[in-house]
């Protein structure tokens, strides 16, 4: 089935290298297929920014997400944005500390984590996004957490995978955490 | 000829169209670009800029369009393989080169990532709005070569295919992306160096003194040398005998423009390349090209899905266009659809070679975005109720 995934945030928090961690696991580590597209524009610096992942066991016809049945949102600015068009039902993924869900949908099933918290314990403010989508992978079962891994090594700067791995395990620990309802 | 090993990057990729149409280029041997940087084609040049110091190229930034236009067509001369790359108010500026590039039969490619137009138009935002100009808008009579991919994947392997018919063919070949399909991120997989065929520049290699620049062989494509290596050449813009001197007359210009003309429109047919989908039992048939072939997949599904037998024909060379296919199915089908993301200029092609046999509609886009899959299954139902 195909899935459709929005990651949305503030220019600086590697929304986009998100979306290309999440595609490139998906379409090269996963055996599915992905396509990413990008908001372009001005907004890409400092404002509400937005990478756009289709994923699909089939071949990608139709370049565009509609209704993302994934939004990850890492600012109040995005999750103003972007809320409304979560499909019914669809899952919404915050930053704990940066977004306050204000009139969250009944209908949307909700997970949050303090992920620039964690990523400033790791020692670097930077790997929030990392943090992010482990975490995301724990609560939407999307892509093999092999996969992630892999696609985090393979696109982070030389000399920083370790630290990306730990952020990645971080989120997706807290994340299986929480889907299992254990306390973190 | 197959691709040099030390600069191919076998393997499996994660790449945007624009990147994939830089290491398209680099595979086939491209090692000079000149360009000046423009939405959204910049990350082609960016890629480039990066690449060529690894792998012996030189990227120059140049002034303008025009002057990058020129510069690779010296770049050529003196043995390079070489490219520009634009966007539509870019593309606008090269023609006067593009048809220098004609005349002198030079061997290059033009890349456009087309955007929103006329004029500045939409930067960052998809068009198909270049697609006649990329047939005519150099002035005089040429024949030339354009293709269109959907994809990076396409992106990477039609790039190469640029190359190597600017080579066989002695002719600027345009390579006509968008800006959805050059910032779109897929799979892009590079096969290894050996299996990657280059067409190889068609040098002479007869005696010096007997060496005619513009004498064409048998399929109207004539041997070139390097600038510099000792032959006597002499390129000109202006009408010239198979010396290449100047000659201003009607019997010169008579012995140059068909051949020029012809070169490409009789060897059309091992040029022209398209992909057919449920073609056989086909009633209406829907003619694309670019993203748009994508995007119309949704609406051909859907139809099918109701028993309405459609067909997809999806243009990959775009020019030469397959003329005697359009008009083989005009005879035996209802209708064509021509969705485009422009007010309609490829749909004109199909009207003119279905000769009236089938109708044809357009399904307009002003760009921006690209079409809603919804717009086209409309007018394919519309078009069996013959409106």
């Amino acid at each position: 089935m195909r899935t459709e995934i929005k990651i949305g945030g503030f220019g600086g928090q590697g929304v986009i290298l998100s979306g290309y961690i999440l595609g490139r696991a998906a379409s090269i580590y996963d055996n599915k297929y992905a396509t990413m597209i990008q908001a372009f524009g001005p907004e890409a610096r400092g404002s509400a920014c937005s990478a756009q992942v289709i994923v699909d066991p089939n071949i990608i016809d139709y370049p565009y997400i509609t209704n993302p049945q994934i939004l990850v949102v890492m600012s109040q600015e995005a999750y103003a944005k972007f809320s409304s068009e979560l499909a019914p039902g669809g899952i919404l993924i915050t930053e704990e500390e940066l977004v306050n869900p204000i009139n969250l949908r009944k209908d949307v099933k909700h997970y949050s984590i303090p992920a620039t918290r964690f990523a400033e314990e790791l020692g670097k403010k930077l790997v929030v996004n990392i943090v992010m989508i482990g975490f995301m992978t724990a609560v939407t079962k999307l892509i093999n957490p092999e996969a992630m891994r892999k696609a985090v090594i393979a696109s982070v700067p030389k000399g920083t995978e370790d630290l990306n791995l730990k952020a990645f395990d971080k989120g997706y620990q807290y994340g299986l955490n929480v889907v299992s309802g254990k306390s973190n | 000829m197959k691709a040099d090993p030390k600069a191919v990057l076998t393997g499996a990729h994660f790449l945007d169209g624009d990147h994939a149409c830089s290491e398209g280029a680099i595979a086939a041997g491209c090692r000079f670009v000149a360009g000046y940087p423009i939405t959204p084609s910049t990350e082609v040049v960016e890629r480039i800029a990066e690449r060529f110091p690894l792998i012996g190229g030189v990227f120059i930034q140049m002034e303008d369009e025009i002057a990058s236009s020129i510069a690779i067509q010296g770049a050529v001369w003196a043995g390079k393989k070489a490219m520009t790359v634009t966007s539509g108010p870019g593309f606008s500026l090269m023609m006067e080169h593009i048809g220098l590039a004609a005349m002198t039969e030079t061997p290059c490619v033009f890349v456009d990532v087309q955007r929103g137009g006329p004029s500045t138009g939409l930067p960052t935002q998809p068009a198909q709005g270049d697609m006649m100009q990329a047939r005519w808008g150099s002035h005089g009579d040429y024949g030339i070569i354009a293709l269109s991919p959907n994809s990076p994947q396409e992106c990477f392997d039609l790039t190469i295919k640029a190359f190597n018919l600017s080579e066989q063919y002695r002719v600027p070949v345009l390579f006509m992306m968008d800006e959805c399909v050059g910032h779109m991120t897929e799979r892009v997989i590079i096969p290894p160096a050996e299996e990657i065929n280059i067409f190889p520049r068609r040098f002479y290699e007869g005696p010096r003194d007997e060496y005619l620049p513009f004498k064409p062989d048998e399929d109207l494509v004539p041997k070139i040398v390097k600038a510099g290596d000792g032959y006597k050449i002499h390129v000109t813009g202006l009408t010239h005998d198979e010396k290449g001197y100047p000659v201003m007359t009607a019997a010169a210009q008579e012995k140059l423009i068909p051949r020029l003309v012809n070169k490409i429109k009789l060897n059309a047919e091992k040029i022209i390349e398209y992909k057919e989908d449920n073609i056989d039992d086909a009633e209406v048939v829907v003619v694309t090209y670019g993203i748009t072939s994508r995007v119309a997949i949704p609406a051909i599904n859907q139809a099918r899905q109701e028993g309405i037998k459609v067909g997809h024909l999806r243009l990959i060379v775009v020019w030469p266009f397959p003329e005697k296919r359009i008009t083989e199915l005009a005879g035996r089908i209802k209708s064509f659809i021509v969705p485009e993301l422009n007010q309609g200029q490829i749909f004109y092609e199909v009207e003119r070679n279905a000769y009236g046999k089938a109708p044809v509609y357009l399904v307009p886009h002003a760009g921006g975005t690209v079409h809603n899959p919804k717009d086209i299954y409309n007018a394919i139902i519309k078009s069996l109720k013959g409106k």
